[in-house]
């Protein structure tokens, strides 16, 4: 995460807010190091686990244990794709950790330590339809990694009825 | 191998819809009776060869392992622990249907052939039917490889067989419409449907592709009666199976090996025959000197597939056959800096963008379960100008949890009220003929700094267009069906209750990237076949023009999409393509290929 959020201070906040509104914001963050897998420091494990409690709402348990599930499943996720997509998964936690960009591009006023349910749900939803496309982007980003993560875990099956497949070749 | 060879391609309804129930309860004993005798013939050697070759408590028998143990020549280039030499009459790049059809008439033709992969070796000892591991290992990009402005989502294979390794088994001629348009478009006068026709009937046999016997399950017979109640004529999906258990998990690699894919048909036979097979390997870039390509260079992937690991291949060959798939052959093509005095290569690369309809059912669907692909309707493609309005393919998506809840769009209790519904939720979804319309020129692939590619797919003003009449389609099919609520796949449309409100909703809502969920399975050109230079890059030989001893084998070469699923498509192609550059490289009659009786 350091790394990530060196190259985006580098960029500056005026500078990466107006990229932003460009859609040029991945571009603009692109560090000259090597690639890297994606890694979760503390502040972006805190706000995946603001994020993990919304976009789940309804079918995540609301307890601690339940939420590092789904955040694990998360990192599974993100494990798999290529690097350069690792990166720019990084680039947005570092986007999304940074005090200006979280109160600016995503509009949440409080440190994600205190976090409004409602703030969080607000902020997926304004970026759900957000007419900066790389900020629609990073919605679906967020939602396929986070929902597919989750119901790709066979200990979700139950919950919506599905049996698994056949367990004798499975 | 023989043993396995020996089933019978039909299952009979009863038998397998019994089966599929009785198989949890009843275990190993149905599955016994199942593969011993799925459609009556006896397999008298099976349990005595699975006892003696699989460890597990598997009861099928692998065809890739039992091959690995009889010595083929496969070399997992993740182990390479120095540099890497080879010689070869052919080096083909790619495994899919292109690369593997290549590869065994060539190597039945007599020729020494080396398959390069960028994928792994994997086989129905790893087919687990598990979405959490079938896409970080069998697809490109984890199943997550995306359009430049990230809003259409490409399903690619990325391992040995390709996208046949993963795909749902949608067996379709090239439509003679398509055919056509080419001849008067791009001026392949010999692919005509008469001169055409033998290679797919060649392709159809080796394959065995087959009228589908078994009764369509619960999520395709939807789209059949509500198809029916309309008048809109719908048929049965052809299939490349033999011995299927209508299981429903083709996606995730067939468990059974009843599918007959890439890998286990055509790379087995060449392979058998002596080819080599390079897996964990990136077609970096064919040296060109002059006209001429000198040799390939490969990078070695780790085995996680994401990272080099610093090992290097280079293959010198008398012809270099291209099949890696329409973006990664291109994209190979423009990293070698390969002839283009047009500035065609990369463009005209389509994928059938496709649209999705959820609907809920009172009965339970259970769209997970049996064949994922048994009903289509071409009616809105044969109903209009080819090169008119865009026309679209009505199919049935299986439904798997991952790929099902990420589909959905929406989070939160919405999203998790719609998942508790998966048993009774359906879905039809509706593949666009693009490349047709003159307002239809399909994507540019384009080069990374890192060279990888990715493609700027801008979805056109008719392109939307038809994605709006394929959603007002679906939904009224589905309503026609009996559904209970409708859910087009778009972030600002909601469930409706009735067709009424489905129908006005859909009318109004913004099509635009990102808001329309638009996936596709399905990439073709970009390496666009014409004898015209000025039209496309690759002859209707399938050389690549300016280059003496280059090929491309794949739908890269398709000049529009195919407007069907591509894979028969593909294979009837590259028969074709590959029995010509046999019969060039040998100077003899190229082998016929013929399914092992």
């Amino acid at each position: 995460m350091t790394t990530s959020r060196r190259s985006f201070l580098k960029v500056g906040l005026f500078g990466a807010i107006t990229l932003a509104a460009a859609g040029g914001i991945y571009r603009a963050l692109k560090s000259p190091t090597p690639l890297n897998r994606f890694a979760l420091d503390n502040e972006a494990r805190v706000a995946l686990a603001a994020i993990v409690g919304a976009m789940l709402q309804g079918a995540l348990p609301a307890t601690p244990a339940a939420t590092d599930t789904a955040i694990a499943h998360t990192m599974e996720a993100i494990a798999g794709l290529p690097l350069a997509t690792q990166k720019e998964v990084q680039d947005l936690f570092g986007l999304l950790t940074l005090g200006p960009t979280r109160r600016f591009l995503a509009g949440m006023p409080d440190d994600w330590s205190v976090a409004k349910r409602e703030d969080v749900t607000a902020f997926l939803q304004s970026w759900r339809v957000h007419r900066i496309m790389m900020l629609q982007a990073a919605y679906h980003a967020l939602h396929d990694l986070i929902i597919g993560g989750w119901y790709a875990d066979e200990a979700t099956w139950a919950s919506i009825g599905y049996p698994g497949p056949i367990k004798e070749l499975s | 191998m023989p043993t396995r060879r020996r089933g019978h391609p039909s299952v009979t309804p009863a038998r397998s819809k019994n089966c599929r129930k009785r198989i949890s309860t009843l275990g190993t004993t149905c599955i016994a009776q199942h593969i011993s005798n799925p459609v009556g013939t006896a397999h008298p050697g099976f349990m005595k060869e699975h006892r003696m070759t699989n460890a597990s408590n598997n009861p099928i028998v692998d065809p890739i392992q039992a091959g690995l143990a009889a010595g083929w020549k496969v070399i997992d280039a993740a182990n390479l622990t120095s540099n890497l030499t080879l010689e070869a009459d052919v080096v083909i790049v790619g495994t899919g249907a292109g690369g593997g059809v290549t590869a065994e008439i060539l190597t039945l033709a007599g020729l020494k052939v080396v398959l390069i992969e960028e994928g792994a070796l994997k086989s129905s000892k790893d087919f687990k039917m598990r979405e959490a591991q079938a896409y970080p290992n069998l697809y490109q990009e984890s199943g997550a490889r995306k359009t430049k402005d990230k809003a259409i989502n490409i399903l690619q294979g990325r391992t040995v067989g390709g996208s046949t390794t993963v795909n749902w088994t949608s067996s379709f001629r090239t439509p003679p419409g398509t055919l056509n348009h080419w001849q008067t478009h791009y001026g392949l006068k010999d692919l005509t449907v008469d001169a055409m026709a033998p290679w797919f009937a060649m392709m159809e046999q080796r394959l065995n592709v087959i009228d589908w016997q078994t009764a369509p399950n619960e999520n395709n017979d939807i789209l059949k009666r509500g198809a029916d109640k309309l008048g809109i004529p719908n048929k049965l999906i052809r299939r490349n199976v033999k011995g299927c258990w209508n299981l429903g998990y083709c996606g995730m690699g067939c468990p059974t090996n009843a599918k007959q894919s890439m890998l286990i048909t055509t790379i087995p036979s060449a392979l058998a025959a002596g080819a080599t097979l390079v897996t964990h390997a990136r077609a970096e870039k064919l040296q060109i000197n002059n006209d001429t390509v000198d040799e390939l260079l490969c990078h070695a992937m780790d085995a996680s597939g994401l990272t080099l690991s610093g090992k290097s291949i280079r293959i010198k060959a008398k012809h270099y056959v291209v099949s890696g798939g329409a973006m990664n052959s291109p994209a190979l093509l423009m990293r070698s800096k390969a002839p283009d005095p047009h500035n065609l290569l990369g463009k005209r690369t389509f994928l059938h963008p496709t649209v999705i309809s959820a609907a809920l059912f009172e009965q339970e669907v259970n769209g997970y379960a049996g064949a994922p692909q048994t009903i289509y309707s071409d009616h809105f493609m044969d109903t209009q100008a080819i090169d008119g309005p865009v026309g679209y393919k009505l199919e049935a998506p299986p439904l798997h949890p991952l790929l099902f809840s990420t589909t959905m769009a929406g989070f939160g209790e919405q999203h998790a009220t719609m998942m508790k519904q998966f048993n009774h939720t359906q879905a039809i979804l509706a593949l666009l003929r693009d490349g047709f319309n003159e307002n239809s020129v399909g994507g540019t692939v384009e080069l990374r700094d890192d060279g990888f590619p990715v493609l700027d797919y801008n979805m056109s003003d008719v392109m939307w267009d038809g994605v709006k009449r394929a959603l007002l389609t679906m939904g009224e099919i589905q309503f026609a069906a009996g559904a209970k609520t409708v859910y087009p796949i778009h972030e600002l449309a909601t469930g409706y209750t009735t067709w009424a409100s489905a129908k006005q909703a859909i009318e109004t809502l913004p099509y635009q990237a990102s808001l329309t969920r638009v996936v596709s399975a399905h990439v073709m050109g970009g390496c666009t076949m014409s004898d015209d230079t000025k039209l496309g890059v690759v002859s209707s030989t399938g050389h690549y023009h300016g280059l003496t001893n280059v090929s491309v084998h794949d739908g890269s070469l398709f000049p529009t999409s195919i407007g069907a699923n591509p894979q028969l498509s593909i294979y009837g192609m590259t028969a074709r393509l590959a029995s010509g550059l046999a019969e060039k490289l040998t100077g003899k009659p190229a082998p016929k290929l013929v399914a092992p009786v």
